[in-house]
């Protein structure tokens, strides 16, 4: 019987021939942590009584969920970090860098087969990478820092593939937002999501990543993609280090196959009060949004930004909206304004914030006020995710939002007419 | 490992944002001052109903959303002893091992708030005393039950200094 891609990097991480099902210790290749998980991890770190990490270049941090610092104990877990940080001379990306799903990869610290874990349960955004990537706890994090090997049960792989080709009004992330709801947000609970296909060859790789990103929200331990060129040339961009694709072998055993033709797809959104609680955005249209959010770790790249600034070039924000803008990184930050799209956003009524994760998860930049309703191009749509449990919030696209901020209703972006 | 407790039944899907919100984590340092916080948004006063030893009972992909392994160690900060749920998140499954909070897969449809419920852990079934139910409930992965059964991940890593499996 062949393997799938997780079968095979766990072979090789576990140096033994394992399958799905199997328990195995396995080498893990990066660890990172984020500011918000990260003081549990040193302390548990110390608990362990070692004196040193495992290979201090194969660890980082980041500023992102709490950064610049909303409250003085957010400052002072930031302060806890640096001390860790210098104790062990580890990398850490500190105020205003940008989020961990970004810094990470964009960094060239990651290529293909390798696993990795972090401090957040999106670090399935990587598996576009071609690797296998997934979310820690604090204690799991700790022992890996420490030991640079972690126990894991060797997923089952539902295998995804993605065929046909986007229209300028549909994106990857309604690629996601289908799936999720075909399969639940517990569909693929302790499973991987293997994709493949022309439909995902055809996308950049910052695409790839909202695809990955989201996988967790079905519940998938990972949302691992096959490589290719493309993928090729942007790891070799970043990194210097030696790497192959991984492919699955052609007689791999999946617990299930998922077809999806994008050729078909149109705009689609999340409704309140879960991502897997979508429908398309024509039978949603007209609701009243009071803010709007682009970019952040799902939809940050400029890919989304150069879409969004395609809708609201020359036009402006209707004046009961708030439009947040969110760069995943300062380098994205920066190119945003070297192509003028961030002058594009400025003159369009938005806000830039700084890059990191703000009010996506209700931290700062953009808390909800009460029965306000909020459109965003991030992740989740809990109750109180923004920071207050009489809010609403809609998951979509990055063109649903830019239409949408421009009437300040729910709009399909088939119905806006370019210039 | 026995217990015995009242049960607290929530729905599928309760995230760890609604275990614990993401803005109190940037409140404090001290993890304990975020005991009385626990699902706020969707149980308010969720903390002042619970007697040491009660047992929360859900449905479907329960601690699904951040990684966050405040959720687990709050949960069993606040008294709770077990969590019964038709499924888990993977990330908060192993969580909650890891701190030495047991958890419990197991059908749940037929329990209600109230209930009064037994669990053994060794013997692998659940006791609705309420109901006179006895389920079977699906058995931890070895190296799961060694952990839970030292105390949690970071005595068992002292105990034997590294996985063994």
């Amino acid at each position: 019987m062949g393997k799938t891609i997780s079968e095979k990097i766990f072979s090789e991480k576990a140096d033994n021939d394992v399958k799905a099902g199997e328990i195995v210790i396995a080498r893990v290749d990066f660890v990172f942590g984020t500011d918000t998980n990260t003081s549990a991890s040193i302390e548990h770190f110390e608990k362990l009584g070692r004196d040193k990490v495992f290979d201090n270049s194969k660890i980082a941090f980041t500023f992102d969920h709490l950064s610049p610092s909303p409250t003085s104990s957010a400052a002072n877990i930031h302060n806890e970090i640096k001390k860790f940080v210098g104790k062990y001379n580890l990398k850490l990306f500190a105020d205003g860098e940008g989020i961990c799903h970004q810094l990470i990869p964009e960094s060239g610290y990651i290529v293909p087969g390798d696993l990795v874990v972090g401090t957040d349960s999106h670090t399935v955004t990587h598996g576009a990478l071609n690797a296998f990537c997934t979310g820690f706890g604090s204690s799991d994090t700790a022992i890996v820092m420490a030991l640079g090997k972690s126990w894991f049960q060797v997923p089952e792989t539902i295998r995804v593939n993605v065929n046909g080709k986007l229209n300028n009004m549909t994106e990857s992330k309604d690629i996601i937002l289908y799936l999720i709801s075909k399969v639940g947000t517990d569909g693929a609970i302790y499973k991987t999501f293997e994709f493949g296909g022309d439909g995902i060859f055809d996308l950049e790789i910052e695409e790839r990543m909202t695809i990955s990103n989201m996988s967790v929200e079905a519940g998938a331990k990972a949302g691992i993609m096959e490589g290719d060129n493309k993928l090729i040339d942007w790891i070799k961009k970043r990194s210097s280090r030696k790497f192959e694709l991984i492919f699955p072998d052609n007689n791999a055993r999946y617990l299930d196959i998922i077809n999806i033709n994008v050729d078909e797809l149109e705009p689609l959104i999340a409704l309140p009060h879960s991502p897997g609680n979508v429908d398309k955005v024509k039978n949603v249209k007209g609701i009243k949004v009071d803010q709007v959010m682009i970019g952040y770790c799902t939809n940050g790249r400029m890919v989304d930004f150069r879409r969004a600034a395609r809708i609201l070039k020359g036009k402006h924000i209707h004046p009961n909206v708030r439009l947040i803008i969110a760069p995943t990184s300062r380098n994205i930050y920066k190119q945003m304004i070297k192509e003028g799209l961030a002058e594009i956003f400025i003159d369009s009524g938005a806000i830039i914030t700084s890059p990191g994760c703000g009010a996506c998860a209700g931290y700062h930049s953009g808390v909800l006020g009460d029965g306000e309703v909020a459109l965003s191009t991030t992740n989740r749509n809990f109750i109180g995710r923004m920071g207050n449990n009489k809010a609403k919030i809609y998951l979509s696209s990055t063109v649903t939002a830019a239409a949408s901020a421009i009437t300040g209703v729910i709009t399909d972006p088939r119905d806006l007419k370019e210039e | 490992m026995k217990f015995e407790g009242i049960s607290h039944k929530f729905g599928d899907d309760i995230n760890t944002d609604y275990i614990i919100a993401a803005k109190r984590k940037a409140q404090t340092t001290n993890l304990s001052d975020l005991v009385p916080y626990i699902m706020e948004d969707v149980s308010p006063g969720f903390y002042n109903k619970i007697k040491k030893g009660d047992i929360i009972v859900a449905g479907k992909n329960f601690g699904c959303g951040s990684s966050r392994e405040h959720a687990p160690y709050l949960l069993k900060a606040a008294g709770i002893s077990v969590i019964v749920a038709s499924s888990f998140a993977r990330i908060f499954y192993r969580n909650a091992i890891n701190i030495g909070l047991p958890i419990v897969e197991c059908d749940t449809e037929n329990f209600d708030e109230g209930d009064l419920l037994s669990i053994d852990l060794e013997k692998g079934y659940i006791t609705n005393k309420s109901k006179d139910i006895i389920l079977k409930i699906n058995p931890l992965p070895k190296i799961m039950r060694d952990i839970l059964s030292e105390g949690g991940v970071l005595i068992y890593l002292k105990n034997h200094s590294t996985f063994e499996i």
